[in-house]
């Protein structure tokens, strides 16, 4: 089996490349808190969360904040769903979800919810089964799920499960892993996965592992990286992750490195970034590789953490 | 990055131009050591600075409009300039046809673009149905698939209608990749909602014929099985005893092409009572690698040869197995 380069990612993540007209630099700039993300819950999957400055991070995550609860991509921007989960999961890295107002966070997320269950990712009302997870994901970690109605919650992300077993964005939309991640995760975290048929879905899912033992996302789609996560995960949240060739799908990963000068890419000899180093290691985690932390599959992070930040604050 | 007819005229810089005289720009800050660090071009770093500027006073201003163009260009991912943007469009109550035309623009630059889809054509209603079929189409002729599109597109034929063409559009999506699951997710999508065609019963008929001309042509495929199985939705014994079905996959084994797709088929058939042809049974054993399996049962049998030639779900198909009902 090929070595996974532990030391060349923490070193990748510690000092992204600064270089002028990095044309991938200037368009995360928005996207900081996810990027953030990424890059420490990899370093805390390897081991090396003490290498950053815990209160420098803390500090920057919540000068993102919006007077809303929300949270921005980056100082200074507006409030949308999918930094919010960022900031509370980077704050959970570091136990310091004490630091938020939290009613004023649950009441941002909860003012997301529409009608019939579904969410939006704003004011502007762009609505995904994606903002459903986060939602629900963010407001489980704050013990304040009783701020939303779970049931039409529950009952939008059903709307949205197909005849092949699988989740789209919204109702009628393709099923795509990505999406599948979302709502089986969103309905592990509500307790109900009864509305999945787990075989049905089971078989979908390890359908996207093609010959190369990478997993792809959709059908006679390329394997990527990243649905090493949301492919794995969905499987393993519905017991079906034996399914699949792990051996193979290790070898993938590892292939994905860049051996020289750290992190992954989507797939073999492309160029790194972040948020495929997230994925490949968090993936790695889930097929128990050695000397790894363990990483909870509905949450995306590690289990340590997901117990403190379970036992904080008796209130569900 | 490709910035369309902007990119012909050299940019002057932000300070040397007189209408922003009076504007002092405001830095990014990032904090002193920050913990994911960016690096910025001079030419964006200028723009975001006098963007922050206006954003701060909300100055909702045509010059202001004019700034969150250009910002765009730069960088079409940044939600805080695209809801601001919206803010002045509203407060100068723009013409929106123009602004239709300038997120088309954006968007073929950068097709994943997802906050710029909804907001003008619903604003715009009725009316643009159709443009913004065209607009989702000349997407699909560079990225068919392109997820966020797709989605898009369902949602203007449900808000805005324009369901008249949409199956011919699958049409001519499969044919030109009949690999395409989000053409043949799209046609499920049509013969199901659409109010011109009378749902799934009377359109199941020739949709069937045509799933299985597509299997015929590439059984590799896995989209037109899966298909076939929509089609029967909540009816899976008129599946079963419709003989096209087990025929298609007689017709794939015969031909000894790959065949998971027939195999797994034919045990889905026999998991649910079908009573195989002795013509199937020789079909099924003549695909199967050596050594031959032996199990006396034949659906077992089934699973042990897929086992053989789909060994990366090789766990699947032990399952499978276990889970066959009891022969009559």
């Amino acid at each position: 089996m090929a070595e996974l380069m532990t030391e060349k990612h923490v070193k990748y993540i510690l000092s992204v490349e600064k270089k002028k007209d990095d044309f991938e630099s200037v368009v995360m700039e928005h996207l900081r808190v996810n990027g953030a993300y990424w890059g420490l819950t990899t370093l805390d999957i390897l081991g090396k969360l003490d290498a950053v400055d815990q209160d420098e991070v803390v500090s920057w995550i919540m000068q993102c904040q919006h007077e809303s609860g929300g949270f921005g991509g980056n100082i200074g921007h507006d409030p949308h769903i999918l930094y919010t989960l960022s900031a509370i999961q980077v704050l959970a890295l570091f136990d310091k979800i004490d630091v938020l107002d939290v009613e004023n966070v649950a009441n941002y997320i909860a003012s997301l919810q529409n009608e019939d269950g579904s969410f939006s990712g704003d004011m502007w009302g762009e609505i995904d089964t994606r903002f459903s997870y986060i939602a629900i994901c963010s407001l489980a970690l704050l013990h304040r799920l009783d701020k939303i109605n779970v049931e039409r919650a529950v009952k939008y992300i059903v709307s949205c499960k197909n005849l092949d077993g699988g989740f789209g964005c919204t109702p009628g939309a393709e099923s795509h892993a990505g999406q599948i991640f979302c709502c089986v995760g969103a309905l592990a975290i509500t307790g109900s996965l009864h509305h999945v048929d787990k075989d049905l879905l089971g078989w979908w899912l390890c359908e996207r592992q093609v010959k190369s033992g990478g997993l792809n996302g959709r059908p006679e789609k390329l394997p990527d990286v990243c649905y090493s996560w949301w492919v794995l995960s969905s499987l393993i949240m519905i017991d079906r992750v034996h399914w699949i060739d792990k051996g193979k799908l290790v070898n993938f990963i590892l292939d994905c490195q860049d051996k020289e000068n750290g992190g992954i890419s989507d797939r073999p000899d492309d160029a790194v970034d972040v948020f495929h180093t997230y994925f490949g290691v968090a993936g790695l985690s889930l097929l128990e590789f050695p000397g790894l932390k363990a990483i909870d599959p509905a949450y995306a992070l590690p289990v340590d953490v997901f117990a403190a930040a379970s036992n904080h604050d008796g209130m569900n | 990055m490709n910035r369309g007819v902007e990119e012909e005229r050299a940019r002057i810089p932000m300070s040397q131009r007189p209408e922003w005289a009076d504007i002092r720009p405001v830095p990014q800050y990032d904090g002193p050591n920050p913990v994911v660090p960016i690096a910025y071009t001079d030419e964006f770093s200028e723009t975001m600075d006098y963007f922050r500027a206006v954003y701060l006073a909300d100055e909702r201003s045509p010059r202001a409009l004019q700034l969150t163009k250009e910002a765009i260009f730069l960088n079409s991912g940044n939600y805080t300039v695209w809801q601001f943007r919206r803010l002045i469009l509203d407060a100068l109550n723009v013409d929106l046809h123009e602004e239709l035309h300038f997120v088309d623009q954006i968007t073929k630059d950068n097709s994943k673009n997802y906050q710029i889809w909804r907001w003008v054509a619903e604003k715009l209603g009725t009316q643009i149905a159709s443009k913004e079929l065209e607009f989702t189409r000349e997407i699909f002729s560079q990225d068919a698939k392109n997820y966020h599109a797709w989605s898009h597109r369902q949602w203007v034929l449900q808000a805005l209608g324009g369901w008249e063409n949409e199956l011919a559009y699958c049409d001519e999506l499969l044919e030109d990749d009949i690999f395409n699951n989000s053409a043949w997710n799209q046609r499920y999508f049509v013969v199901t909602r659409s109010p011109l065609l009378g749902g799934l019963e009377v359109m199941r008929d020739s949709e069937v014929a045509f799933a299985i001309k597509a299997i015929l042509a590439k059984p590799e495929n896995e989209s037109p099985w899966r298909y076939l199985h929509g089609l029967y939705k909540n009816d899976v014994n008129s599946l079963v005893n419709d003989p096209r079905v087990a025929s298609v996959c007689l017709d794939v084994l015969l031909d000894k092409r790959d065949c998971v797709h027939a195999l797994n088929m034919v045990l889905d058939l026999l998991s649910h009572h079908h009573q195989p042809s002795n013509e199937l049974k020789d079909a099924v054993d003549a695909v199967s690698p050596d050594p031959k399996p032996s199990d006396s049962n034949f659906a077992e049998r089934v699973c042990s040869i897929l086992q053989l030639v789909d060994p990366i779900r090789a766990s699947y198909w032990r399952w499978r197995k276990t889970s066959i009902p009891a022969q009559d």
